[in-house]
């Protein structure tokens, strides 16, 4: 706890303060050059950064569980292992080279980036969300249908909080992605945090490869973090009903 | 159900017609400049194009039927014939009457009907079952064709191929590279991840350290870890000695090499771990009673039967090793990224693909491998059951 609030400290601080830090980057500029990156606030980065990646795997969370709760229907049970087979090839695709490929259909900046996020996102959620409808427990799908439940009902009181912490992990490897590919995003013009590191590189300024590094870092921990504590707090809800039957 | 159509085929035959109104090809007065799209019944005589168009909706055709999974495959390498011919006869055709510097490429419509005959494909394929042999021999068929398909130079004409040979030298040096990072990376991973693994599996104190670790290296965005590897590996290069001359520097191939290999231990152990837990007591147990010493015990039951989710775990970082391997490219670690980087810079789109197009390939070829090696590992378990 005391690590993850000096790691939040550490974050806030760089992004809010950045000239207090100085003294830390200065070592890695080259001579004569400024050590902390001033050509956009690291602020406004960090905002459309996060913004980016919130937007897109709102969007695919959306559709991919859409789309999971279809295939798990009968009326979409044709559609089952052709989307297997879809989120099996999609997965091997490259998210930079979706990233790329998404360049010359949309042109350069933040809609490129965005689409990719959507696009890539949406495979870990959707593998994750067909895994957890389709394995449900039977025997609580037969209690929940003798309970005359009708199949909305069933759907939304049985089925998805049943399955919630599975699609939450399929989400939270999705934003992890989502982070990733958007911190590349800025070799095609979206201001995301890896403007920094592409203009370190650019000017052989370890200082802002460092920085950029760092922020997108901490972020992807602390986010990824935070996901983890959701889902354990949701699976320890789940078991203590069941607990309690039990005894 | 006395359902006669299949319902993917439906879904395929209507977005291969959507397809069919964008514009197929791209024609451009030079490399750069943004150009005229082209509708698939205008690029190419009337003869070529009715045959063409008529074998892509035959073939899509035969997508519908659900009961024949041969004949939807056979429909869906019809439907490919068609578009490659139509778009090497429509990229010839166009140039024809073009300047010297004119340029052809792929369009929007075109990329849609490969990616919906693709899918007919895959799904055909997924209802053949097919087993490990027959998969790798569809894959070397697939491989072959399109490498046929390239060295006849049918493709040519188009802009990513023109591309490709005025950087033949390089793109030859790029795949190199590109598959010793993916690949030399890998091994590296294993031979540090697999005993790693073994020994973490033994002792809860090691695992209890490295997998948090490991998954917390994971968790940090790629450009942020290859751009991090800079000033740790050229702090490496300028202080130990010796570390130059073997090529350890901040740029280049070393960084991009350790950010990979970073990467991909998380897999490598984990899966390590979770293959030698899966391995049934009793099995081990027996073991024991028939006499066996501890690493007989190790090397002919828990590894054996731990295999296959080992190998999974490879499967893994190959496939994810092949993909970050582009972000070399910005750092002068070499690679496919080289020229997807280059490409976004000069906006050159062919470029971007010349890039991009293998590293895909690349990925899609080593996860159907690694499949069917891990399900060639897989009988060994099943069989003793039978």
């Amino acid at each position: 706890m005391i690590l993850r609030l000096a790691l939040l400290g550490l974050l806030l601080g760089l992004v809010l303060r950045p000239h207090a830090f100085v003294w830390m980057f200065e070592p890695f500029a080259p001579d004569r050059s400024t050590a902390i990156y001033d050509r956009a606030s690291l602020l406004s980065l960090s905002l459309n950064h996060l913004a980016l990646v919130a937007a897109a795997s709102l969007a695919a969370t959306i559709v991919a569980v859409a789309l999971a709760i279809f295939v798990t229907r009968p009326a979409g049970a044709p559609f089952r292992p052709l989307s297997r087979t879809i989120t099996n090839i999609g997965q091997s695709f490259p998210p930079v080279a979706v990233l790329a490929l998404a360049v010359p259909a949309l042109g350069f900046g933040a809609r490129p980036t965005l689409v990719a996020l959507f696009l890539y996102g949406l495979l870990p959620i959707f593998e994750n969300a067909l895994t957890a409808l389709s394995t449900l427990p039977p025997r609580t799908m037969e209690a929940a249908r003798g309970m005359g439940l009708n199949r909305w009902q069933r759907l939304a009181q049985v089925e998805l909080p049943l399955a919630a912490p599975v699609i939450l992990a399929g989400i939270r490897v999705s934003v992890m992605i989502a982070l990733g590919t958007a911190t590349i995003g800025s070799t095609v013009a979206a201001r995301t945090l890896g403007e920094p590191i592409i203009a370190g590189l650019l000017t052989n300024n370890t200082a802002f490869v460092l920085q950029g590094g760092l922020i997108v870092g901490l972020f992807a921990v602390l986010i990824y973090d935070a996901f983890v504590q959701i889902e354990n707090r949701l699976l320890d809800r789940r078991r203590k009903p069941v607990a309690r039957k039990v005894a | 159900m006395g359902l006669t159509v299949s319902p993917p085929g439906v879904l395929f035959a209507v977005l291969g017609a959507a397809s069919l109104l964008l514009p197929f090809l791209t024609l451009r007065a030079n490399r750069i400049v943004a150009g005229e799209g082209a509708a698939p019944w205008e690029v190419a005589g009337p003869t070529v194009t009715i045959a063409a168009l008529t074998a892509i909706a035959a073939g899509l055709a035969c997508g519908l039927l659900p009961s024949r999974p041969w004949l939807r495959f056979a429909g869906s390498l019809l439907s490919l014939a068609g578009l490659i011919f139509l778009l090497s006869r429509g990229a010839a055709n166009l140039l024809g009457d073009a300047g010297d510097l004119a340029r052809v490429s792929p369009a929007a419509g075109f990329w849609c009907l490969l990616s919906v005959v693709m899918l007919l494909m895959a799904d055909a394929i997924g209802g053949l079952q097919p087993g490990p042999r027959l998969r790798l021999g569809l894959l070397t068929l697939v491989l072959g064709a399109l490498a046929l398909l390239l060295w006849s130079g049918a493709l040519n004409d188009l802009s990513p191929m023109q591309e490709y040979r005025t950087r033949a030298a390089a793109f030859r040096t790029a795949t190199w590279r590109h598959v010793a990072l993916a690949l030399g990376s890998l091994g590296v991973a294993a031979a540090i991840g697999f005993p790693l693994g073994i020994l973490a599996f033994r002792k809860a104190r090691v695992r209890a350290v490295t997998l948090p670790v490991l998954s917390f290296l994971q968790t940090i965005p790629s450009l942020a870890m290859f751009g991090i590897m800079i000033p740790i590996l050229g702090w490496v290069g300028a202080t130990v000695p010796g570390a130059q001359a073997v090529g350890i520097a901040g740029i280049g191939f070393a960084p991009a090499f350790v950010a990979l290999l970073l990467y991909s231990l998380l897999p490598v152990v984990a899966n390590t771990v979770a293959g030698l837990g899966s391995v049934p007591a009793a099995s081990v147990e027996a073991a024991r009673g028939m006499g066996m010493t501890g690493p007989q015990r190790f090397w002919t039951v828990e590894l054996p039967l731990a295999l296959p989710v080992i190998l999974a775990g490879l499967r893994i970082v190959l496939v994810q090793n092949i993909g970050l391997a582009v972000i070399a490219g910005l750092i002068g670690g070499g690679g496919y990224g080289t020229f997807v980087f280059q490409g976004l810079n000069q906006t050159a789109t062919d470029l971007i693909l010349l890039g991009a197009l293998p590293t895909v390939l690349m990925a899609l070829v080593a996860a159907i491998l690694m499949d069917i090696v891990v399900e060639v590992a897989q009988p060994t378990l099943n069989r003793k059951n039978t």
